[in-house]
């Protein structure tokens, strides 16, 4: 052991590296910077609100941005900005929660479903298919009139409504990848069927997933915009992106104001995660990279 | 060391369904073939593509059941082992697949590839970093290579990788399908170099799988021709190759071009398709495109001969040299 | 009078990590009804010399300088999509390695083979007559039933066959054919060959035929053109080259192919050394860093010498036959 530790890129973490990859290509790190902004300011909602987002103020309504009220305040004379704010933490907590619930479960069905029997595969194909076949709305209103309206309700309905999609790509990609050589390489080494579907299956269709998942992030926090308008989600006055939308909607004519504050933050955010799926793609995949 | 084959095949037959459910057919993927590999012994399985070399390989590694006969290693019938009691075994045989590139797992660092093994057989304990600065030498990479992925090799760097993965667990036996497949001419013959270098080095028995016959005349100490998922002929590689006596074995070896063009054009050519496995013919299998075919072989199937220096099956094996008879162009 | 005469053709690819010079000062020609082989290894330039001629060039693709003179008279470097389309599977046709690529899964063969010549002016009818014919020529047994059926239906090397038919169902001046012969065993191979070469003498075209088989190349060939990292190093008629090369690069392909050793050998050779980068190509001759005659006046790029009888070789000492001496 007299040799002096050589101490080549591989020493470093892999996610550094993969960091470090992400800060390095202009999209990946704006998209980083919005991501972790929007996070931020959920996350410090408490320090960063100028006001408590939900104080009625009706003489301050529709006051147009300022100095005192960032965004301006809506139909009640609430302060927008720190509605935004409160708001983001119910969306990012149903939007991240509910994704990564159902990205597990996705994965874990996808890679069964497709290295698994074809009985099993078969079973739960079944199975996706007849939830896709059930309209969002029906479950969500089912699921709501059962257990009534929360912000649990929103999760489990997202999460059954994604699911099969995400099953379905990575069984498709699974299926494709089984007979591949370098799965047979690996079983003719021995290696146990949990040890396959982790190490060289999951790596190489995990890429397109999670560019979707971060693509869905957004229609998520839509789906939680639209529960919590109908009264399904979110109760008033908790502040949500969604409402806020609505409130705008509801009060175009006096002020366009709300609605540029429930929209901005919803497009920001769209664009974040949508951006950081691609860059994730792009370190994720190092074939693409090498082009 | 002891003298007892490392390997030993014994009327290893390999059966595949085909067709739906009401009208399954049962084909003969390889239809009883015997042989026997010793320490550092070279053995070549050759044969045009459908004549069931590789599922003759894939069954000797495990990854095919066979329906009849039985499969030796070591002196451990290994037929019909179920994964968990198999998996000791592979550490003592490793296999190398046909595509370079595709056989590395395409997310994993070359550094992560040649020593899978060890991880997936419990070496974690060993620093595989370590291990990788020892395999990589041994197959004439430099350590740097440890970082890269499949994508960034050529087709012999790939090659070697996949050499180093098979060697990594210093296995007494090592199965190489088309080791030279996909490989540049300059290139093949380092592939072929390593192989030979690391048998001696290590001792190995390898089996070679190939339709490359100059690739068997250079590696391998005794082969078999494989047609229709049976050998028609075995032997000392130098036998076959200086004096065919199966036609198919003549044909293949005419059937080679060399890069000369002067050379004088010999060329047996074999008329008509290989046969469907679901319609095997009756008689010698080859009667449908020898052109030395008589009558009873078209009916009666030759027997297995054994001869001072080989094997075969053939009703008139060829005297050396022979050229085929004029025959009318249908 | 010649089919294809390339000259001086450059052609480069912009990738992020700069310019890769794909080929460079590519000449040789293809004479009428003459069967010309270009022989070289993975990275020689040979795709890149294919889609230069049919105008496929890829988007990143850009032909630096040199002409294509087809049939002594358009400079395909010059022609517009338009005029390219209407001379691709009629004047000069293709067969590439994997026959499926030219083979619609889901067309029956005999439509396929009609929609080929769509530019002909025949009638339904005279057109699957001819189609038939065609497949009678390749030996495809019971050619009128096998319009009827679909590609799957065949073998693969009935189907390499197929598309050597759709090739040639338009009688073009010339024939590319891109490692046709690859993925078919050997048996398959030489029978494919023997058809080829059968085909082209009865229509009378010229055919490119791009292979790394040297063996297949010596069968079938009249001309070769060895190539190595983008450039032509040696051509010549198949004789001239094959039994004296003058090119170290041809003299060291030549031996490392096994079947040139009639011994069995513990140590084939090999050329040592890699492909140099194609972006920042070494100024002196491309060989130079794997080559073993390597000397002083290598750092400076050899011009084409002439040896004679039409065989040239970029190498100065292309006419100083190498001695026994030099090769231990």
């Amino acid at each position: 052991m007299s040799e002096a530790v050589s101490e080549p890129a591989v020493s470093r973490g892999k996610t550094a590296r993969a960091a470090l990859r992400l800060l390095r290509e202009p999209l990946g790190a704006f998209a980083l910077v919005l991501v972790v902004g929007v996070i931020a300011a959920a996350v410090f909602a408490d320090v960063l609100a100028s006001a408590d987002p939900s104080k009625i103020a009706p003489r301050d309504r529709f006051m147009a941005p300022g100095m005192e009220h960032l965004l301006g305040t809506d139909q009640l004379g609430r302060d927008l900005f720190s509605r935004v704010l409160f708001g983001g933490r119910i969306a990012l907590t149903v939007a991240l929660g509910s994704t990564g619930v159902s990205l597990l479960i996705g994965v874990a069905l996808g890679l069964v479903a497709g290295y698994g029997p074809r009985w099993l595969d078969n079973l739960l194909i079944l199975l996706f298919d007849a939830i896709k076949s059930f309209p969002t709305v029906m479950l969500a209103l089912a699921f709501v009139t059962l257990f009534g309206p929360s912000l649990t309700a929103v999760v489990v309905v997202v999460v059954i409504v994604n699911v099969p999609g995400y099953a379905r790509i990575i069984r498709t990609q699974t299926i494709a990848l089984k007979s591949a050589e370098f799965v047979t390489a690996a079983q003719s080494m021995g290696a146990g069927t949990a040890r396959i579907l982790r190490v060289h299956i999951l790596p190489n269709v995990i890429g397109p997933i999670l560019i979707l998942a971060s693509m869905d992030i957004p229609v998520v926090i839509a789906i939680e915009a639209g529960m919590s308008f109908l009264g399904l989600g979110v109760r008033p006055p908790t502040p949500s992106w969604g409402a806020i939308l609505n409130d705008g909607f509801a009060n175009i004519r006096e002020t366009v104001w709300i609605v540029f504050a429930g929209g901005m933050p919803i497009i920001l955010t769209t664009l974040g995660f949508t951006f950081l799926g691609e860059a994730l793609r792009d370190i994720f995949d190092p074939r693409l990279k090498a082009r | 060391m002891n003298d007892d084959p490392i390997l030993k095949v014994e009327d290893v037959e390999v059966t595949f369904t085909v067709g739906r459910i009401g009208r399954r057919n049962a084909i003969l993927g390889v239809a009883g073939v015997s042989f026997e590999l010793r320490r550092g012994e070279t053995f070549a399985l050759v044969g045009e593509s459908g004549s069931g070399k590789t599922t003759l390989a894939r069954a000797v590694n495990g990854l095919q059941a066979i329906s009849a006969g039985a499969i030796t290693f070591e002196g451990q019938r290994i037929d019909g082992l179920d994964r968990k009691a198999m998996k000791p075994l592979r550490r003592r045989m490793s296999m190398m697949f046909q595509d370079p590139v595709g056989s590395l797992s395409p997310r994993m660092s070359v550094g992560d590839i040649v020593t899978e093994p060890l991880r997936i057989h419990g070496f974690e304990g060993r620093d595989l970093k370590d291990e990788a600065a020892r395999l990589l030498p041994l197959v004439g990479l430099p350590l740097e290579y440890a970082d890269r992925y499949p994508h960034q090799l050529s087709g012999g760097q790939a090659r070697r990788v996949g050499v180093a993965r098979a060697i990594a667990l210093d296995p007494v036996l090592i199965i190489a399908d088309e080791p030279t497949a996909g490989l540049d001419v300059s290139v093949q013959g380092e592939v072929l170099n390593l192989l030979n270098e690391l048998r001696e080095r290590l001792g190995l028995a390898m089996v070679i799988i190939t339709h490359n016959l100059h690739v068997v005349h250079h590696v391998a100490d005794r082969m078999a021709v494989m047609y229709l998922g049976r050998f028609v002929e075995t032997g000392a590689t130098q036998a076959v190759f200086g004096a065919p006596a199966h036609p198919y074995t003549a044909a293949l070896l005419s059937a080679n071009p060399e890069p000369d063009p002067d050379r004088a054009q010999n060329r047996i050519s074999l008329p008509a398709e290989v046969p469907s496995l679901l319609a095997r013919p009756a008689g010698c299998e080859f009667h449908t495109r020898c052109p030395w075919a008589r009558d009873n072989c078209r009916t009666v199937a030759p027997p297995r001969v054994a001869l001072e220096d080989r094997s075969l099956s053939c009703h008139y094996p060829l005297k050396p040299g022979a050229r085929p008879p004029r025959r009318e162009r249908p | 009078m010649n089919v294809l005469e390339i000259n001086e053709l450059n052609v480069s690819f912009a990738t992020e990590e700069g310019v890769v010079h794909a080929l460079k000062d590519v000449s040789f020609t293809v004479p009428e009804r003459r069967v010309v082989g270009v022989v070289g290894e993975s990275g020689c330039g040979k795709s890149t010399l294919i889609n230069a001629i049919l105008g496929l060039l890829a988007k990143n693709g850009r032909i630096d300088g040199g002409t294509i003179l087809f049939e002594a008279g358009s400079d395909l470097t010059r022609l517009g999509p338009a005029e390219m389309r209407a001379l691709r599977g009629v004047r000069i046709s293709t067969v590439f390695q994997d026959p499926m690529g030219a083979l619609n899964p889901v067309i029956s063969v005999g439509r396929q083979m009609a929609n080929v010549q769509y530019r002909s002016g025949r009638s339904q009818a005279e057109k699957m007559a001819l189609a038939a014919a065609m497949l009678r020529q390749v030996r495809i047994p019971d050619a009128t039933a096998a319009l009827g059926r679909y590609p799957h239906e065949f073998s693969g090397g009935m189907k390499q066959r197929i598309a050597i038919a759709m090739a040639l169902m338009m009688e073009p001046a010339l024939l590319i054919a891109d490692e046709p012969t690859t993925a078919l065993d050997a048996t398959l191979e030489v029978a494919t060959i023997e058809l080829l070469r059968e085909l082209q003498e009865k229509i009378g075209c010229s055919v490119l035929f791009i292979s790394h088989h040297l063996g297949v190349i010596a069968e079938l060939c009249d001309d070769v053109v060895v190539m190595y990292a983008g450039e032509v190093v040696e051509r010549g008629t198949t004789r001239q080259v094959f039994n004296d090369p003058r090119h170290p690069y041809t003299q060291r392909l030549l031996e490392c192919d096994p079947a040139r050793q009639a011994q069995r050998v513990r140590r084939l050779p090999t050329i040592a050394g890699e492909i140099p980068d194609l972006r920042c190509r070494p100024a002196g001759c491309i060989f130079a860093p794997r080559c073993f005659r390597r000397f002083d006046a290598c750092a400076k790029a050899p011009p084409e010498q002439d040896i004679g009888g039409g065989h040239v070789a970029r190498c100065f000492l292309a006419e100083q036959p190498e001695t026994a001496k030099e090769r231990t």
